[in-house]
């Protein structure tokens, strides 16, 4: 694979992994006394890896492949590979914490054992391990596939795609070790966080880039979802990460916010975090693999406009509505639940534009259980949409507020929605990558769909029961005027749906054990195929005409 | 039907479908259109939130947490605690009744960051200082099981071992300061010393901590342990603070929205 890198891009890839090495080092040394040092280790680890994977490919002859005539897909396909990897070990790793809460005996002795530490590994591991790699691998595929053409250089790909499994490790390892702002899905530290925005400035340039290249006069919708990913994340990763370090030599930092200000900023980063990283990127991915396994276009182009600047416009204002009734003021609350309630509209017509899309392929959906995985996505973004509106009206939220009823609602999307399609995009592209005539079992991919859709609903089920008894119960009064249970009375009718959960979760996870296992077969052991049409074109192509009115 | 009811707007369809065809061809205007997009919301709800004066109640008297408590608060937050245990009891009746008084801005006013939270796993703890002795914290703390039977709680056993780092407070507080919250010099400087004297009643430290934060310090030796101070001096230090910096919320007395 670094056979294809030519000798000066070996050599700045070599420069670069060896700054890491020195950073690494730097801050092992001057943070030997805190956690911090630890971690300085473990980027030193990483970057030697590379750099000698790199330096042992050094003197390997230059490749002769014309650029020109093909596209890049290298990081892609190590993309695909971590994703699933983050998948099997970050989901796993959630059965876990959910086992913990139905045995807490679960837990053993160990210090970083406890609910407190790992729950964040699982919660960071699926959206930026498993997520985040998805994203980043469709939508180097993507990127090219709709632009017809080549990304313009073969380092930037790997140093957004390395550097940002690197910042999941520093994140997954520094939870164990206590390293935590405290702030939800923004765990991470300020050296981590500093170490994203790097990141994250590349892969704009190489997104802008690439577009730049391309020999197709308009932008494909799904670049524009994957664009509005990449700088709404950063902005809100900057702001919401704003902090003091207490020293430079140690991982403590305080938050620039305080109280409300940072309650409110936290929630507009965490509802966001959502809507740009789980909604807006996954929305990319279907618009793209979803039409392209239908061989079908796009329902509407219009419907297709209007819910990409609704979403856009409409989920920034919502994230307050995780704050109804609390010191939050009132105006504010009163705005976040107005647009949550408004957002339904260009979030069904997503949904929506996806399922008519369909229409005339209703057989495919049947047959091929890879286009049945996007199909049920679609199906439970609508949902689970419904759903996010209606708990974000102020008396629904004063029920399903702090309860497991959010969290079956998180992972009604999170399961339901972004894995789902996920898996289906991983479906769709693993053999269109490693040019294979298909997946090695579509057995596999069957049994996988259902394990994934039976885990979905136990686990939604059991949190909604959970959720909505847990809330009852809290607010139930004696004929006397006096609260009627404790809290420890909940705990007790919580245990069933506990267990129910974890069993939820790791047919979810079997699943997903099973897809990896099917993709790894897929690339060792199916026959080559070569593919017709797969690289970039001259721009002489025609440009189409205007869309054809619905 | 829909048709009938969007025949109106079909002209506006038409142009907004024209005009986005030409401009979805610039990479630029797609970046520009986006942050400009996303942008008017954060910036509408957040930044009233910084200017308006009465966001935050003003409480002259408000308590600033002590070396050893923030030391403490450091721990909950190492450990993970904010992921089932809130602190914010919202307006309504039953969590006023379960919980006391509900929570004001103005308690969280000095917290980089807020602990809120988001889920109740476990009871809130906004208004769990002093409601339950040192002795009880500590062994519910080593075995939440030896007194709470139903608990799902982990155990936190490994505190009571480890001795407290105070080498770096005087660095957070100056972090802290930085970030807007009132210590003095007196204060930063003498950090390490303070979080030892409020744990240690006995020793000649103990002058100095009440003089800088206060007669109500609580100086105690929290677990029961007189060899060190350890973590679980911090933490429970700081789990006995919790709803007590101010009494702004028991002076409005609060009535619960109907």
């Amino acid at each position: 694979m670094m056979s294809n890198l030519t000798g000066a891009e070996r050599t700045s890839a070599m420069l670069i992994s060896g700054m890491g090495v020195v950073i690494g080092l730097t801050m092992a040394i001057v943070g030997r006394n805190d956690v911090m040092g630890a971690q300085g280790w473990i980027v030193l680890a990483f970057s030697a890896v590379v750099f000698f994977m790199v330096a042992n490919a050094l003197y390997h002859p230059e490749p002769t492949e014309d650029r020109t005539t093909s596209y890049y897909d290298d990081p892609t396909k190590v993309g695909i590979v971590l994703a699933l990897v983050w998948a099997v070990v970050a989901m796993g790793i959630g059965v876990w914490v959910a086992a913990q809460l139905a045995w807490p005996g679960l837990r053993f002795d160990a210090a970083w054992s406890s609910f407190g530490r790992i729950r964040p590994v699982h919660t960071s591991g699926v959206i930026f391990g498993f997520g985040g790699n998805a994203l980043i691998a469709t939508s180097y595929h993507i990127m090219q596939r709709t632009s017809r053409a080549r990304m313009p250089d073969q380092v930037t790909p790997w140093f957004v795609l390395l550097g940002f499994n690197l910042f999941c490790i520093i994140a997954a390892s520094g939870y164990l070790m206590g390293v935590t702002q405290s702030k939800e899905y923004a765990e991470p530290e300020w050296y981590a966080d500093i170490w994203l925005v790097v990141v994250w400035v590349a892969y704009f340039v190489l997104y802008i880039r690439t577009l730049a290249r391309r020999n197709e006069p308009h932008i494909y919708v799904a670049n524009w979802y994957y664009l509005a990913f990449i700088l709404v994340v950063a902005v809100l990763h900057i702001v919401n990460n704003l902090a003091i370090p207490a020293s430079l030599a140690g991982a403590k930092s305080y938050s620039a916010f305080s109280g409300v200000q940072d309650a409110m900023t936290q929630w507009w980063y965490g509802h966001n975090a959502v809507a740009f990283f789980l909604t807006s990127g996954f929305l990319g991915m279907l618009y793209y693999f979803l039409p392209k396994r239908a061989d079908r276009p796009i329902y509407s182009y219009r419907l297709s406009i209007l819910s990409f600047w609704g979403i856009t416009f409409f989920y920034i204002w919502a994230g307050s509505h995780h704050l109804h009734y609390t010191a939050l003021p009132h105006w504010v609350q009163t705005l976040g639940m107005t647009f949550s309630v408004m957002l339904l509209i260009p979030s069904w017509a997503s949904a929506g534009n996806a399922l008519m899309t369909l229409n005339g392929a209703w057989h495919k959906v049947r047959d091929d259980a890879t286009l049945r995985f996007m199909m049920v996505a679609a199906v439970f973004y609508g949902l689970s949409t419904f759903e996010g509106s209606f708990m974000a009206i102020r008396p629904v939220n004063a029920l399903s507020h702090y309860t497991d009823w959010t969290i079956g609602h998180v992972h009604a999307g999170a399961m339901g929605w972004v894995a789902l399609i996920t898996f289906g995009s991983i479906y769709a592209l693993t053999p269109v990558l490693w040019h294979r005539e298909r997946m090695y079992s579509a057995k596999a991919v069957e049994w996988h769909f259902w394990l994934a859709l039976a885990g979905t609903v136990i686990y939604v089920f059991a949190m909604w029961n959970s959720g909505i008894t847990q809330g009852l119960m809290w607010r139930t009064y004696t004929q006397s005027g006096t609260l009627r249970f404790s809290f420890t009375d909940t705990l007790i009718a919580m245990h069933p749906y506990y267990v129910a959960r974890a069993l939820g979760g790791l047919l979810f996870v079997t699943g997903a054990c099973i897809g990896f296992w099917n993709v790894i077969m897929t690339i060792r052991h199916v026959s080559k195929q070569n593919r017709e049409l797969d690289h970039p074109t001259s721009p002489k192509a025609t440009e189409p005409v205007l869309p054809v009115a619905e | 039907m829909i048709k009938t009811i969007l025949k109106p707007f079909a002209k506006f369809f038409e142009l907004q479908a024209r005009t986005h065809y030409r401009v979805e061809r610039h990479s630029m205007a797609l970046t520009f259109g986006i942050i400009l997009a996303a942008g008017v919301g954060g910036f509408v709800e957040i930044a009233p939130l910084f200017t308006i004066d009465d966001t935050v109640e003003i409480d002259p008297d408000m308590r600033l947490y002590t070396p050893l408590e923030q030391a403490g608060r450091d721990i909950y937050i190492r450990e993970g605690c904010y992921a089932c245990h809130s602190q914010m009891i919202r307006t309504l009746r039953d969590e006023v009744e379960r919980y006391g008084p509900y929570s004001l801005a103005v308690e969280s006013q000095y917290d980089h960051p807020m602990l809120w939270g988001s889920k109740r796993t476990g009871p809130d703890l906004a208004r769990v200082g002093e409601k339950y002795s040192d002795d009880w914290q500590v062994r519910h703390l080593v075995d939440p099981r030896a007194l709470v039977p139903e608990s799902i709680m982990p155990h936190y056993a490994f505190l009571l071992d480890a001795q407290l780092e105070t080498d770096s407070l005087p660095d957070r507080l100056w972090a802290l300061r930085m970030v807007g919250v009132p210590y003095t010099d007196d204060m930063i400087e003498n950090a390490a010393g303070d979080a030892v004297g409020q744990a240690r009643p006995d020793s000649d430290r103990v002058n100095g901590v009440v003089e800088r934060y206060g007669q109500q310090t609580a100086v105690r030796t929290f677990d029961g342990r007189s060899d060190m101070v350890t973590e679980m001096d911090a933490l429970v230090a700081y789990l006995q603070i919790l709803g007590r910096l101010t009494d702004l919320p028991q002076q409005i007395q609060p009535q619960p929205e109907e």
